[in-house]
């Protein structure tokens, strides 16, 4: 016997932190590189005097606190909160293909965040972060009810799926329907959005979103020992303690929120609630929720933020939608996470 | 009489899907250590039984109790510390060792957040030890055999520190190595800790030798309930199984192929168990045949009586009477072969010298495999 599940467990723990740390460094390069690239090139050495002693040329100080800055978290937090989403959705379809993204969820948040833009852009010509998180979060529950319709009388992996890219192009064509009628100064600002992007993010929109899906990802941590036990299958979490019914709920209402929350600041944004989650879970070797989630958190963030600059830069100063990026690294993955299913025979 | 409030406790219980009760009237008692096993045919309504007791299922009515507490008045969280169970539906973990299946077993012991105390990890190192799993501890659960795995679940279940375990169809996809394994495993549990087993098992051979108790499930009622001494007779099987055709052997719990049916063609002349082999391979290939003499404590017997055609029996420690005589004589001279796999003579039936004689005065005594020969 060369090896015993002692040492095993040791040399996961190890792991673990080797891919954390990993992470972290991303993280940090990532922002920096955020602040560091665009119009104005800000070198590393003035970043770190603003960041840190509040000191710096006056443009600097600007650019850096008043555009790039709350863009950047607002990814971060927002990326994660989506990669969380992906990461409950697949836990409670026990189907890895599942996301916020193909099950229509976005897009169910879209169509109803898109519908109150231009009732409140033609009444009130304002509508706060506040009420725009709310209608997201009834669109995202309104298409997930949908989907809980369908995968109750067929819980089968690919219909689910083909159900919910119905919903989500169902969704879009109200959406689009609804965006002709609009008078043209809501289509540049609805069109905009409707196609995904973090540009002209605002601090107050970031505080809104972080304790908006701060609360949720509390809430999430604090599920993690059921959410545990149920990727063991309903029946027997349901023996080892948990209250189904509740839990499925909590679970609905949680991913629901991350998702709608995501949608109502930035649009949807396609595929990181699957290939993060997968790369996530692959790296760390293990789908521990208390290891995961944290994990998942850090990734998501990562990857939207290192999609959020390609988007910002690459054809600057055009700006690419969100999605074209995270649809490009994204979608590959999900293709060879298939592939690699396929080939396993699961 | 004091009423035993030990144990696991069932009196007019129906249970159902929907409201709708499928089996009535289920009236069972199994005291600590025993292993109560539920047999009847697929689709009888044994895992109806088990999900009821486990609570995935409503009761439609009456009340399982345990220890003298209502099962279905506990929260889950309490049922979870008395009740382990090993379902037929298979896991497909994600990246999960057999160390961590194993490991949720702890989950209703573990704190908020599910992290392990060095006694919850000795539980997990005792209960793979129990099973012989501590050499797969390390490797990924979706990577090892259907034994290995059963066996893991049940460390699972064992380390679930319960007083009753609920297993539907342990040994479904086991080998028969694996299964002898996994019951000796359930029954020791049973005797070192006092644990309480229900289960469901199409294996009635196994059944019959695991079991305190035996529960038949068919149709709308409990068909029949008891020790196993008193259900394991033909009889009961047959009808629990409709079989009309097979049968079980109760001496043995063997299950045995129907013989084969008409005219004899062939005569087997034995004792002492050496007939066996020559009737089952005059069954495979379909050849009627007379067993003779038979006596009916002999080996010979069980085995006779459910596959030839015709059996010529005498009675334990009597002499050949004239009237089996005369039966031998009349079916030496109705069959085309005789085949005389070895018979052991002594004083009592001293007469069989006469027919093994007259058997080869006949001419047709044959080796078995010249009989196979020629049916080829």
């Amino acid at each position: 016997m060369n090896e015993d599940f002692k040492s095993a467990n040791i040399r996961r723990r190890a792991r673990y932190t080797v891919v954390f740390i990993v992470l972290a460094i991303a993280f940090i390069v990532i922002t920096i590189l955020n602040i560091n690239i665009g119009n104005v090139h800000i070198p590393v050495n003035r970043i770190l005097g603003v960041l840190f002693t509040g000191q710096g040329l006056e443009d600097d100080v600007n650019i850096i606190w008043t555009i790039r800055m709350p863009r950047i978290l607002m990814a971060a937090v927002l990326g994660g909160a989506l990669s969380l989403a992906g990461f409950l959705l697949q836990t409670f379809f026990n189907n890895p293909i599942a996301g916020p993204f193909v099950l229509g969820i976005s897009s169910g948040a879209k169509m109803v965040v898109a519908l109150t833009m231009i009732v409140f852009a033609s009444n009130l010509s304002y509508a706060s972060s506040y009420v725009l998180i709310t209608a997201a979060f009834i669109g995202a529950l309104i298409s997930t009810g949908f989907i809980l319709l369908v995968s109750r009388r067929i819980n089968h992996m690919a219909t689910l799926l083909v159900a919910g890219i119905m919903i989500g192009y169902i969704c879009s064509a109200v959406t689009d329907f609804i965006v002709n009628f609009a008078q043209d100064s809501d289509i540049v600002n609805l069109h905009g959005w409707t196609q995904g992007s973090f540009s002209g993010t605002s601090w107050s929109n970031f505080w809104v979103a972080l304790v908006f899906c701060g609360v949720a990802i509390v809430l999430t941590l604090m599920m993690s020992k059921p959410i545990g036990a149920f990727q063991l299958g309903e029946a027997y979490a349901q023996s080892m303690g948990v209250n189904i019914k509740f839990f499925k709920v909590a679970l609905i209402v949680l991913s629901s929120a991350l998702s709608g929350c995501v949608t109502a600041f930035a649009g949807p944004i396609s595929f990181v609630g699957i290939a993060v989650p997968f790369l996530v879970k692959q790296g760390l070797g293990t789908s521990r929720p208390i290891i995961v989630i944290p994990g998942v958190l850090f990734g998501g963030a990562v990857f939207v933020m290192f999609c959020d600059l390609i988007a910002r830069t690459m054809f600057a100063p055009v700006e690419l939608s969100i999605s074209t990026v995270t649809s490009m690294f994204g979608a590959p993955i999900v293709i060879f996470m298939m592939i690699r299913k396929q080939k396993r025979g699961i | 009489m004091t009423v035993n409030t030990k144990g696991f406790h069932m009196e007019n219980v129906s249970v159902g899907y929907n409201g709708k009760p499928l089996i009535r009237d289920i009236a069972l008692d199994i005291r600590p250590g025993e292993i109560l096993t539920l047999i009847g045919p697929n689709g009888s309504g044994k895992s109806t039984i088990l999900k009821s007791i486990t609570r995935q299922l409503k009761l439609i009515k009456g009340n399982v109790m345990f220890d003298g507490e209502n099962l279905g008045e506990l929260s889950f969280k309490e049922l979870s510390s008395r009740m382990a169970v090993m379902l037929t539906e298979r896991l497909k973990p994600e990246l999960m060792t057999c160390y961590d299946i194993v490991a949720t077993g702890r989950y209703p012991y573990t704190g908020k957040l599910g992290f392990l105390t060095a006694k919850d990890e000795r539980m997990v190192e005792e209960a793979m030890e129990a099973v012989n799993a501590t050499e797969v501890g390390h490797c990924d659960f979706s990577a090892i055999s259907d034994g290995q795995r059963q066996r893991v679940m049940l460390a699972r279940a064992i380390c679930q520190d319960p007083d009753v375990m609920i297993l539907d169809e342990p040994t479904s996809f086991l080998d028969i190595k694996h299964k002898l394994d996994l019951l000796h495993i359930l029954r020791r549990m049973t005797r070192e800790k006092g644990i309480t087993v229900v289960m469901s098992l199409h294996e009635i051979d196994l059944a019959q030798k695991i079991s305190d108790k035996i529960v038949c499930v068919k149709g709308e009622t409990i068909f029949r309930y008891g020790e196993p001494d008193d259900i394991f007779n033909e009889e009961t099987i047959q009808t629990l199984y409709d079989m009309d055709k097979g049968y079980f052997d109760t001496t043995f719990g063997s299950i045995e192929l129907p013989g084969p049916v008409g005219e004899p063609e062939t005569l087997v002349l034995s004792s002492s168990g050496r007939g066996i082999a020559v009737y089952r391979q005059l069954q495979r290939i379909c050849v009627p045949f007379t067993a003779a003499v038979v006596y009916t404590n002999d080996l010979d017997y069980e085995l006779a009586r459910i596959m030839a055609a015709d059996v010529i029996t005498e009675k334990p420690f009597e002499e050949i009477s004239d009237d089996t005589f005369n039966r031998v004589k009349s079916a030496v001279e109705n069959c085309s072969s005789i085949v005389i796999p070895g018979v052991d003579i002594g004083s009592c039936n001293r007469r069989m010298n006469e027919i093994i004689k007259l058997a080869e005065d006949s001419g047709k005594v044959k080796t078995i495999d010249q009989i196979i020969a020629e049916r080829k």
